[in-house]
């Protein structure tokens, strides 16, 4: 690696990406990948949000519609958030730690080039007889057991993002824990870093469980296996069981990464140290130790014991403490600081705003006897959504702008950066805020139709969507024109950024810290 | 990369790759984990394992009455008629007292099923106690075939106080797989007879 250095060399055309090993190139790869999943999980939002602008069955049949509301789920978690994520770790923490490249580079490429053989089996599920998934992200037998084979490809899918992030987040602990430069005890790491090594761990822990969930589905559906057909003496309670213990830690594999994004942009420009870096590590490893433990929580109304409802109910509300921890440091973080808005701090500002609000309505689900009434109403939706768009794609949003200039050497339009960010603010509270109404109404999620008394909000609902999606062409144009050309960006490109990566230049070489800096 | 650190890494991924292997085996074990947790801690909800159990019971309170409702449903898959002959019966606790499902198998050739009862309110199920059951061993119906199936049942007088009715409800199964692929029509067609189960559930539960 270190003969690599002295030049820039590397192959051209298709074959620079298909065998790339580098760090960057394949953290470029997750995030185009990121990109395309997201425009067609945003597409499939608006057909859901097309048929619930009115009452009545109007634009999708309704198995078409639970196909959408399911696909739409998993592509933008499995698709979207996680690879983009990834991509950003790919980028980032090699260049943070200061390590030459990621640990196994040959395997990152390989955990990169399972993701578009999933992700098109995913989609071509739809051409299956009896079409595309339709029981809902969650994939709960019966319905699971029952469906055409679509279902088949979407559970082979499931197996294929599985074993990449699997095989990602292995490269990643290698990197943080053997890589890391001279002098770069943990404790100094970024918190994006530590952020990353702790999902890491969450991933190995809790994707395996989820394969071994669907597996059991595949063997009931083709094998004759009974693990949750009740016919053979299975139970579908069981599945519920086994898949949350894999989805409660998915949630915070989702939204920790976005933590180390807030905790990275809001010092930048607040120009002051981190408050309490010791306590945002704990949080996160306490966060991180609490999501195995809960798990029941989504599944209140299944029929459980008494001192079942109570323990998972005490356990979930104990999340909030480190939660808290992390949202009051970020704010004592800016308190008193020398605050500028450009517009990554506007997203990681409105991140933790927005989140915060999802985690109160999260707080509010559970409580058990309340989520008797909120149980699979609207008012879930609107939850999740603030959480994972709110913390995890707000944050997504306020990396790019914030690395961009790292990336591309160049500025992009800071203008116009900022209308994207308000209009996709306002559109994302007009889409979402009314659904928590709806859902407190009492209107049920994944069903195409609706009583008239719930039309109001959802043409609210509706218009937002359509708007918020439409305000992303602003981005793509952004990012574009950045790759383009525009102001170039100085080595450390903001004013108040510290760290390693904003050591080396911009655009950051195809090779950094071959020889390893320093750290004092 | 040095030597070492190439090494190093190498440990880190082995020891990482078996983490993701017992997580992978850790999942199955859930299932049997589950079941060993509940019976330990006597969180059990579900009906298995306890309908097996020979009820005891000496004292019959002749004071309460206690009404149990009987529902049941031929599953997606299963061509029989499966209803129950009498809808209620009104019995006095610690009694034992026999009812009868008639089933008619619709389909031109022998099938099997099996039966599986659930109970609702949730509290009583752990009460109420099935001594002679259909849903103990597998059914097999020739064609066209009708057949009475007995049960046999006594209610704990143990049973909260607060409840006054209690519904007894079978989902009969297609034993057979691959028979049962044959006989489930158009996935919509499962999707809405699903939807009756889901139905016939929720009204029978607000009867506790």
């Amino acid at each position: 690696m270190s003969e690599a250095a002295h030049h820039e060399e590397h192959p051209t055309g298709i074959s620079r990406w298909l065998f790339t090993t580098n760090h960057k190139d394949i953290g470029t790869l997750y995030l185009w990948f990121a990109f395309i999943m997201a425009v067609i999980g945003g597409l499939m939002s608006l057909v859901i949000r097309s048929e619930l602008w009115a009452p009545g069955l109007q634009m999708v049949d309704p198995h078409f519609f639970n196909q959408m509301t399911t696909v739409h789920a998993l592509i933008m978690i499995f698709g979207f958030v996680m690879p983009a994520f990834v991509g950003l770790a790919n980028w980032q923490i090699p260049m943070m730690i200061g390590a030459p490249d990621m640990a196994l580079p040959r395997m990152n490429n390989w955990s990169f080039w399972i993701l578009p053989f999933a992700g098109s089996l995913l989609l071509l599920s739809f051409l299956a007889p009896g079409g595309g998934p339709s029981a809902g992200w969650t994939i709960y037998p019966p319905l699971s057991v029952q469906g055409g084979a679509g279902m088949d490809f979407t559970i082979l899918a499931i197996h294929m993002l599985g074993i990449s992030s699997i095989l990602g987040s292995i490269n990643i602990i290698a990197t943080i824990l053997n890589m890391r430069a001279p002098g770069m005890k943990l404790m100094k790491m970024p918190l994006f870093v530590w952020s990353w090594l702790i999902t890491a761990f969450l991933l190995i822990a809790a994707i395996p469980v989820l394969a071994g969930a669907v597996t059991m589905l595949l063997t009931d559906r083709h094998f004759g296996t009974h693990f949750f057909d009740a016919a053979g003496g299975g139970d579908p309670v069981m599945f519920q069981h086994v898949f949350w213990f894999f989805g409660h830690p998915e949630v915070y594999i989702l939204v920790l990464p976005a933590f180390g994004v807030f905790s990275q942009i809001i010092p930048t420009f607040a120009r002051k140290p981190l408050f309490g870096y010791t306590s945002m590590v704990f949080a996160t490893a306490t966060i991180a130790f609490l999501s195995f433990i809960v798990w029941a929580h989504h599944m209140y109304t299944v029929g459980m014991p008494l001192s079942g409802e109570l323990f998972f109910m005490y356990a979930t509300m104990l999340i909030a403490v480190p939660t808290g921890v992390k949202v009051f440091n970020w704010i004592s973080t800016m308190w008193r600081g020398a605050m500028t808005f450009e517009t990554p701090m506007l997203w990681a500002i409105a991140g933790v705003f927005t989140f915060t609000l999802g985690g109160l309505s999260g707080l509010m689900l559970s409580i058990t006897p309340a989520d008797f009434q909120y149980h699979d109403t609207y008012f879930v939706v609107a939850h999740f959504h603030y959480v994972i768009v709110g913390g995890s794609v707000f944050a997504l949003f306020g990396a790019v702008f914030y690395w961009l200039p790292k990336w591309t050497g160049n500025m992009y339009d800071e203008t116009l950066g900022k209308w994207h960010f308000w209009l996709t603010f306002i559109g994302f509270h007009v889409t979402f805020f009314p659904q928590h109404f709806l859902g407190l109404a009492g209107m049920p999620r994944r069903i195409p139709d609706y009583a008239l008394q719930f039309a109001e909000f959802n043409v609210i609902s509706s218009i937002g969507a359509f708007a918020t999606i439409a305000v992303q062409l602003i981005f793509f144009y952004l990012a574009f024109k950045a790759m383009r050309g525009g102001e170039k960006a100085t080595d450390q490109v903001w004013e108040g950024a510290e760290g390693l990566e904003w050591t080396v230049a911009s655009p950051a070489p195809y090779h950094t810290f071959a020889t390893p800096p320093q750290v004092r | 990369m040095t030597t070492d650190v190439r090494q190093a890494n190498r440990r880190t991924l082995r020891k990482l790759v078996l983490v993701v292997i017992g997580m992978f085996g850790f999942g199955y074990a859930l299932v049997p984990l589950y079941n060993v947790f509940c019976d330990l801690t006597g969180l059990r909800l579900t009906d298995q394992g306890r309908s097996t159990v020979a009820a005891v019971v000496d004292e019959v309170d002749k004071d309460r009455w206690v009404t149990v409702v009987f529902t049941g449903n031929a599953m997606s898959g299963l061509p029989w008629e499966f209803k129950p002959k009498q809808t209620s019966i009104r019995v006095h606790p610690g009694e034992a007292t026999d009812a009868i499902y008639v089933v008619r198998n619709l389909a031109a050739e022998p099938i099997a099923g099996q039966a599986v009862p659930s109970v609702t309110p949730l509290k009583a199920t752990s009460h109420f106690k099935k001594t002679e059951c259909f849903c103990f061993t597998r059914q097999e119906l020739q064609a066209g075939e009708v057949m009475e199936m007995p049960l046999r049942f006594v209610v704990d007088p143990d049973l909260p106080e607060d409840v006054t009715t209690v519904t007894l409800s079978y989902a009969f199964f297609n034993a057979d797989k691959v028979s049962s692929k044959k006989y489930a029509h158009s996935e919509s067609g499962a999707r809405r007879e699903q939807a009756a189960v889901y139905a016939s559930a929720v009204n029978a539960a607000p009867q506790g």
